[in-house]
């Protein structure tokens, strides 16, 4: 649903497969802006470009959501909150390679903030009240991340690990606000008028509540994307990887590490803001047990098996997520086991899958199909530069 | 240079003559009780590549970390463009106007050549997040003239062809010459060069000295190097520093007479007619790339 083009980096995964490491790492890369002209027939205009894809997406977003059953509306509307929150954990993982075991911390901020905007007598604008959700994560994302610029590797997955077990216990602490373990209740917003008429104009189903949260998602979703894509395919994306590839180089560039280090926390920090806000609304809960650790691992699990920084893996890795368990669990009702014993089957398929993933396709899903793509194209370039010799220079 | 130094078309930058010295004086390195630099001093003029020489463990690094900032001077006084340097993060280095490559190559794995260029061009970027997260015309057109900010670089080093591959496929004299051009797409005034001749062949180390050569008409060079036929060719000025003390500092001629030189490095069982030049001694193993 995202920016095609978005540059899928494997940097952490490609390091994974020792045979190689140098193929594995650039192969997992896309160049941060046309590296070449000519062979493209898309808009000059990095905006325009993105404008474009934006739309083919938003079309098929709606054709998705008109031709699935409410259930499966339901589905995809988790999907959007999952594929939001591991969107902004490709940017802080895959394209600056640091770890964050927090997420469904950061997640649940958002969330607890929308329950309770959206608990006032006089609920504000929807979309104001995610914007809050954003502007309350992208806060305590700021904070973290100052803290988390100075660490690396496991020592930031664990100071964020700290922030994933410790941010929900504060909702239990303060139970008076946040409900304690029971959580609060979301009143799910009501559906717009001119959404109604959309719905009936375009294929005339009922303009269910369902409907509108998985509109509502897929529209975050939508956006989140849009913007994560421009900053991925920008020298902004470009300096990410660099702090991610060579610190010292990227030093010695001007980069101030840490800064760049911040900036990402905060951007994925925002992302996962919003995730939380649609979670919330779609779930019509905000409590504890649903920001808990693992929920912080499930997105990373995700845009592994997607493709680390990729928009697109993080898409199908969020995808898998969501659709594995149930399908899982259906098949194991079809082979006769009980309904405990299938559905205990899911996490363990999960499981397997993730296994076989690290060890077949390291790179991810769609890191894969971008190296071999690349690793075609540099083999066609070398047997050029051998046939033209020196007449290829310049 | 700041932004406006920008030549259209011709790969190089109109002649501006430096100005900028590197004075530094009486310095004293001392890493916990031991003396890694004792009262050195080196002046890096304008507009002439300085050769900084000595065995190995002489101190040669520690006197260029000194020079860029990294390693704080027990005692002594750096002054760079007439201002006395204070201690300074690594990253504030480009923007006052000196750039460093780095032992081996140090290039971005995951970035075709092109961006590794370009995140060299760091300091000559304008459009900030706003304009890049909403991919506005002011972040496409800053990112164009990176770019060609960039393939400028790379065409003064010959290997624009090489503009779009990864730097893992490519020839490790190739990553050296690219590892220059990001360095010297940031147009600094001061190059700090550590050991760019390590693992090039006879050819291409001449065809580096050439380049070192060409660019002095726009920056001064300080450079660390062991291949002595090298330093001798392109160094206008050059010090010899043996166990963190300077025992020689003048002309290419001058060092090369110096007793103490061929002493330092041969010990005094050595004729000391012996010519420095033939001393292009061990340490030129190719490091792997």
């Amino acid at each position: 649903m995202s920016d095609l083009q978005s540059p899928a980096s494997t940097g952490t995964a490609g390091k994974a497969s020792d045979d190689a490491p140098v193929k594995a790492t650039a192969g997992g890369d896309a160049p941060s802006g046309p590296a070449t002209s000519g062979r493209s027939f898309l808009p000059q205009s990095t905006l325009l470009r993105h404008l474009l894809v934006l739309a083919v997406c938003a079309v098929l977003a709606v054709v998705i959501l008109e031709i699935t059953s409410p259930f499966q509306n339901s589905q995809l509307a988790t999907l959007t909150y999952y594929a939001i929150a591991a969107g902004g954990l490709t940017v802080l993982t895959g394209m600056n390679g640091q770890i964050s075991l927090g997420h469904g911390a950061l997640m649940a901020a958002g969330a607890y903030t929308t329950a309770l905007f959206l608990d006032a007598e006089e609920p504000l604008p929807l979309p104001v009240i995610l914007l809050a959700a954003v502007v309350v994560a992208t806060a305590i994302g700021a904070l973290v991340g100052v803290a988390a610029a100075r660490l690396h590797g496991p020592y930031l997955a664990g100071a964020t690990l700290a922030l994933a077990v410790g941010l929900p216990g504060l909702a239990i602490y303060f139970h008076d606000v946040f409900g304690g373990e029971q959580g609060l209740r979301v009143r799910a917003p009501q559906s717009p008028e001119w959404f109604d008429g959309f719905i009936d104009a375009v294929s005339g189903n009922s303009a269910s509540s369902t409907k509108w949260l998985a509109y509502v998602g897929a529209i975050c979703l939508l956006i989140t994307y849009f913007f994560l894509a421009n900053l991925i395919r920008s020298r902004i994306g470009r300096t990410w990887r660099a702090v991610r590839d060579q610190e010292v180089a990227a030093e010695l560039a001007g980069i101030n590490l840490g800064a760049w280090r911040v900036l990402a926390f905060v951007v994925s920090a925002a992302a996962a803001g919003l995730a939380g806000g649609v979670l919330a609304i779609v779930v019509r809960l905000a409590a504890p047990s649903g920001f808990t650790i693992v929920l912080s691992l499930a997105l990373l699990t995700a845009i592994v098996i997607g493709g680390l920084g990729s928009l697109v893996g993080a898409l199908l890795g969020s995808a898998l997520l969501v659709f594995l368990p149930p399908f899982v669990t259906n098949l194991g009702g079809d082979f006769g086991l009980s309904q405990t014993e299938a559905a205990q089957l899911a996490p363990f398929v999960y499981g397997v899958v993730l296994i076989v993933v690290m060890i077949f396709v390291p790179a991810g899903f769609v890191g894969t199909i971008r190296l071999r793509w690349m690793t075609r194209k540099a083999k066609r370039a070398m047997a050029q530069a051998g046939a033209d010799g020196a007449s290829s220079r310049g | 240079m700041g932004p406006l130094a920008q030549p259209t078309g011709s790969q190089r930058t109109p002649e501006k003559t430096p100005t900028a010295r590197l004075e530094m004086t009486g310095i004293n390195v001392a890493f916990g009780g031991v003396l890694a630099l004792t009262d050195v001093s080196v002046t890096v003029e304008p507009g002439q590549v300085h050769g900084l020489i000595g065995p190995n463990g002489a101190g040669k690094t520690t006197l260029f970390n000194v020079a860029c900032g990294l390693v704080r001077p027990t005692s002594g006084r750096i002054v760079w463009r007439g201002e006395e340097m204070r201690r300074l993060k690594p990253s504030k280095l480009t923007s006052l106007g000196i750039a460093r490559t780095l032992q081996g190559v140090g290039l971005f794995p995951g970035m075709t050549v092109l961006e590794n260029v370009m995140v060299g061009a760091h300091r000559h970027a304008r459009a900030g997040f706003a304009s890049a997260l909403f991919a506005l015309p002011t972040s496409d057109k800053d990112e164009r003239l990176l770019r060609e900010r960039a393939m400028r670089a790379l065409t003064e080093l010959n290997a624009a062809h090489y503009a779009g591959r990864y730097p893992g496929s490519l020839p490790y004299p190739v990553q050296k010459r690219v590892a220059l051009a990001r360095a010297l797409v940031a147009e600094p005034e001061l190059l700090l060069l550590d050991e760019p001749a390590s693992g090039l062949s006879e050819d291409e180390m001449h065809e580096l000295g050439e380049l070192i050569r060409s660019v002095v008409g726009r920056m001064s060079v300080l450079l660390v190097e062991h291949h002595m036929d090298l330093v001798m060719r392109v160094c206008d000025r050059i010090t010899v520093l043996d166990s963190g003390k300077q025992i020689a500092a003048g002309t290419p001629a001058e060092v090369q007479a110096d007793p103490a030189v061929t002493e330092a490095y041969l010990g005094d069982a050595v004729d000391s007619e012996t010519d420095a030049a033939e001393l292009t001694h061990a340490e030129g193993g190719r490091p792997h790339a």
